[in-house]
């Protein structure tokens, strides 16, 4: 007993305290928002077990305890378990497909009485763990095309049974491994190249095909006929271009076929070819009103009229950024983001000093995680992104998501003060 | 693997895309103001607050028309507790359960979160006994509203009702009536309808995406008070109309009681009558539509719109045109022999007589005295062809209101008959008639129709001696008790004063020594009046009788219409005189006579 109580001792000494700290600045600015956002008159009491917000204060303090147990745990332990709790997830993940009950026309909660549990949520976590694992062997590289295939399956298996729950939205996080790639030692081409997709597919969607592949075409000449070496010139334009072409021409075709018509018609609200408070375009539409309304100081606590009164939907858990840009105004969202911005440098920082690639592949994966989050939700609620049903970390209401996120960070935070402790 | 800036680019990916939200944000929420318009719309309702409609008063400060506050219970479908004891809640209400399920059902149907009514117009008494127990069946709430009621449920044809606007309604206001809103449809109701309708307050209201009222905005700083419709004083005295409407009972006539220095009617009667609360609030359609095929038409206004010919009460007008015509005086006689005989036709009178004097003639009401007056003034009016005599006669009859509307202040009035020079010139050709062609009108029979109001107004005119004000019901609007400009105005019907005296001594006597004799005399008060016979080709003539009271400074001027009764003299004459008595003495020292009116049914 006497070892054990030295052993907490040492890793309380070492776990970051700012991590910590913003971690808890969070979860408790997103109860707030919670209790504002579905306030009402008959049950004033925030600690409420029968509104949401006290559902929410249950889950934030389930949420410490399990940080707590995380924390008490032997760091190495998830090293080890890393390969079993992947398995582990993307098992729950299937069974939830043939188990669940439809909800919204997406097959991912599990239901226990009144209790839901997402296994989506602890996939991420679950794929950040065996990503980790994969790279803690330190002769992969990702210069090697098997590096780059193996390390594309872990991630594309969790896609794909997210694609199967027909949750398609959240299958986007995904992508915020690139990062974690990138930071392993993948070249900074796919990264923009990347971006070029992106840029090249909004493009096609907001105008016609065949004016974006002119343009590129004629881009593509010019630089070919003004090259100082001709060859390589004319190979470099075909491999680019041709790609380009290629997307270009599968991006319509993706979109009238893969994508939903609710998920077509989000997109077309976003891009402005389409018009429609009322329809597809409601949700971002009511939700930009509650944040533009906020103005520069906000409305005050409790005094947002478009959150409160219900006009902005799912206003607890994914469009919750409303309530607070409706209450706090310019001033709050700033903060928020700044909260935002400081945890994920924190997380960088913290990756950095790791003496573990695994336990830094790990803080990578969860700095990348938690800005895609952050990314899509905020610019969804702000009409920047299509409307993708993705939580606010550690804001947004819902135990599933608290939990997978609280104990994404957490073990990272625990990998971290037991760094001294390794040395590989 | 080493850092080579790898975390460098990553952050700056983040940040940059912070940046970008942080602009985003500073557009959206403090360089635009488009959105926080769009939240105002959203969230703020502006709510029209409905004034309490004007209250009536009789002329003694009875109140004849109030506000009645009803409930009407809202239920709020979503609200409902579905293990709520829906058969103790029936039992509350006294309602089916079938029907209980019915309009659940119906208001889901409407909106879940929008209230829809329930059951409609709970009385006070009623509702007290339901508001107990109602905080155990959530989803129920009361409203609050007011409905007209009519204490004394009396003078329905004079005070008309309300009811809901229609589209054409909405659309001629210009925009001042909305779907739902009330209106005067008939009677005072509709015709002073601006000034009981009162000004509609304004409230502003936050509202969620339901539409449901969550609170006020800003304090109530932009909300504007609903001004109450402006109270009425009648000039009716509802217990004379009461007392008048008892008399009137079981039998078909009309009963106009007007003051003559002021214009004011103090009763309005129109027998067959209904209960004016029946046209109120949700049972008023089809109370209507009852009375709308009732045979014996109660809804129809018989003083305001019936048209008899007025038959001898026409003769103290002829006498007083004949004298400013200079065609009769107290001393001309003209020979009755039992009948005025034009070739084959003669006008018969009811007795044979020597031939009378002026006064005379009116007391005993001669037939060919009349022929032969209305003889000279058409045909012998000197300097006039007998189309420019009657034109000259039919001016005055029109100053007395023969052919005239009064211009009282409730709707739909008749104007009565009394053809033109040109209707003559059409039937008999231009200038190939005279006074023999039309002679039955001297004894106001023929194509001459009055209203019972016009006979009144009629002995208004005599017992003020040659003026009148329009008759009207209401003596003033709202505190200041203003009159409209109209009812202010004198009308004169151009007859000397002087000629006044010989008629007025003669209708006195037709009450104390002539026809009305038996039923109408009364000992303390001295009645001027006149009997006639309103002749109805359908079945018995209808009984007439008009008089004013007291001779020396008249009160009241009534004309009663009973139909089918026969002579003025036995029916109509004593319900003048009795309701004389009420007005003047506060009731009649004749209880007899009073029962025998009270319990007779003439049909």
């Amino acid at each position: 007993m006497r070892t054990t109580s030295r052993t907490e001792k040492t890793i309380f000494q070492y776990i970051d305290k700012p991590l910590l700290l913003l971690y808890v600045a969070l979860t408790l600015i997103g109860w707030i928002a919670i209790y504002a956002a579905v306030y009402n008159e008959e049950h004033k009491s925030i600690f409420d077990l029968t509104q949401n917000y006290g559902k929410q204060l249950v889950f934030i303090g389930s949420g410490y305890l399990i940080l707590t147990i995380i924390l008490a745990l032997d760091f190495r332990l998830y090293e080890g378990l890393s390969p079993f709790v992947y398995i582990a997830a993307m098992v729950l993940g299937i069974a939830v497909i043939f188990f669940a009950r439809e909800v919204n026309g997406a097959k991912a909660w599990f239901e226990i009485g009144s209790f839901r549990l997402q296994p989506a949520e602890f996939m991420k976590l679950a794929t950040a763990m065996m990503v980790a694992y994969y790279f803690s062997n330190t002769d992969i590289t990702l210069q090697k095309n098997k590096a780059k295939f193996v390390l594309g399956a872990i991630i594309l298996v969790p896609i794909a049974i997210i694609f199967l729950q027909h949750d398609t939205g959240s299958a986007l996080v995904y992508f915020s491994f690139i990062f974690v790639a990138y930071r392993e030692g993948l070249s900074s081409f796919y990264l923009v190249a990347g971006a070029l997709a992106i840029f090249i597919v909004v493009m096609t969607l907001l105008f016609n095909e065949w004016i974006i592949s002119s343009i590129l075409v004629v881009i593509a000449t010019l630089y070919v006929l003004f090259a100082r070496k001709l060859k390589p010139a004319i190979l470099k334009a075909v491999v680019i271009l041709l790609p380009a072409l290629f997307i270009i021409f599968s991006v319509n075709y993706a979109f009238e076929n893969i994508l939903e018509e609710h998920q077509r018609q989000r997109i077309n609200v976003l891009l402005g070819k389409v018009e429609d408070f009322r329809g597809a375009g409601y949700n971002v539409h009511q939700s930009l009103i509650a944040i533009g309304s906020g103005g520069f100081w906000g409305k005050g606590f409790l005094q947002g009229t478009q959150t409160k009164f219900d006009f902005v939907p799912e206003q607890s858990t994914d469009f919750i950024f409303c309530t607070i840009g409706e209450e706090y105004g310019f001033v709050g969202s700033l903060i928020l983001l700044i909260l935002y911005g400081a945890l994920l440098l924190r997380i960088l920082e913290v990756s950095e000093r790791q003496t573990t690639r695994f336990a830094r592949v790990y803080g990578y994966s969860v700095a990348s995680i938690l800005f895609f989050h952050v990314f899509i939700n905020i610019g969804m609620t702000i009409g920047l992104l299509p409307v993708i049903g993705i939580p606010l970390p550690f804001i947004s209401y819902g135990g599933s998501s608290l939990w997978s996120f609280t104990i994404l960070l957490g073990i990272l935070i625990r990998l971290d003060s037991g760094r001294k402790l390794t040395l590989r | 693997m080493k850092n080579n800036g790898q975390q460098g680019v990553i952050a700056a990916i983040m940040l940059a895309i912070f940046l970008v939200f942080v602009a985003r944000l500073f557009y959206v929420q403090v360089i635009t103001d488009s959105y926080s318009i769009w939240a105002t719309q959203n969230a703020i309702r502006k709510v029209t607050v409905y004034p309490a409609r004007g209250v009536m008063f009789d002329r003694n400060g009875e109140r004849v028309v109030v506000n009645r506050p009803i409930y009407d219970l809202m239920v709020v479908p979503r609200q409902l507790d579905p293990q709520m004891d829906t058969l103790s809640f029936c039992r509350l209400l006294g309602i089916e359960k079938d029907i209980f399920i019915e309009r659940i059902s119906k208001a889901k149907k409407f909106s879940r979160f929008k209230a829809s009514l329930f059951q409609a117009q709970i009385s006070v008494e009623e509702f007290a006994a339901i508001q107990e127990r109602l905080h155990e069946f959530p989803g129920f709430y009361p409203e609050s509203r007011t409905v007209r009621t009519y204490p004394f449920a009396s003078a329905a044809h004079v005070l008309g009702y309300i009811g809901e606007v229609n589209d054409r309604q909405i659309e001629k206001s210009e925009g001042y009536y909305q779907m739902g809103d009330y209106i005067g449809i008939a009677g005072i109701e509709l015709s002073y309808e601006e000034a009981l309708r009162g000004k509609r307050g304004v409230k502003y209201q936050y509202v969620d995406v339901h539409n449901r009222i969550v609170g006020s905005y800003k304090e109530g700083e932009f909300d504007s008070m609903a001004v109450a419709g402006e109270a009425l004083q009648l000039s009716l005295d509802i217990q004379l109309q009461n007392y008048a409407e008892q008399l009137l009972a079981n039998k078909r006539g009309s009963v106009v009681a007007i003051e003559p220095a002021t214009g004011e009617i103090l009763a309005f009667v129109s027998s067959p009558y209904y209960d004016p609360n029946l046209l109120v609030g949700s049972v008023r359609g089809k109370n209507y539509r009852t009375l709308v095929i009732d045979p014996t038409k109660p809804l129809f206004n018989r003083p305001l719109q019936a048209q008899y010919p007025p038959g001898s009460i026409f003769k103290p007008v002829q006498a007083l045109i004949g004298q400013e015509l200079g065609i009769l005086k107290p001393e001309t006689r003209y020979p009755c022999g039992g009948g005025y005989r034009m070739g084959s036709h003669t006008v018969k009178c009811t007795h044979v007589h020597t031939a009378l004097n002026l006064e005379e003639s009116v007391q005993f009401s001669c037939n060919p005295y009349y022929c032969w007056a209305f003889k000279n003034m058409v045909d012998h009016n000197p300097g006039h062809s007998s189309a420019a005599g009657y034109d000259i006669w039919r001016g005055f009859m029109n100053r007395f209101t023969v052919g005239e509307k009064t211009g009282i202040d409730i709707p739909n009035e008749a104007k009565g008959i009394l053809p033109s020079v040109n209707y003559y010139d059409k039937i008999h050709g231009k200038g190939r008639w005279r006074a023999n062609s039309i002679i039955s009108l001297s004894i106001g029979q023929g194509e001459v129709g009055m209203t019972p109001l016009q006979m009144a107004n009629i002995m208004a005119i005599i017992a003020n001696k040659g003026w009148h004000y329009p008759p009207h019901f209401v003596k003033g609007i709202g505190d200041s008790l203003a009159l409209p400009e109209n009812f202010k105005q004198k009308k004169n019907v151009g007859i000397q004063e002087g000629y006044f005296d010989v008629v007025i001594e003669a209708m006195q006597k037709v009450v104390d020594a002539g026809t009305a004799r038996a039923y109408g005399k009364l000992d303390s008060i001295t009645i001027c009046g006149k009997t006639g016979t309103a002749q109805n080709p359908h079945g018995k003539d209808h009984a007439v009788f008009v008089c004013f009271a007291p001779r020396e400074n008249p009160k009241i001027a009534i004309a009663v219409i009973i139909e089918n009764a026969g002579f003025g003299g036995v029916w109509a004459a004593p319900v003048a005189s009795l309701m004389i008595e009420k007005y003047l003495l506060g009731g009649t020292k004749r209880p007899e006579l009073e029962k025998r009116i009270l319990e007779a049914t003439i049909q």
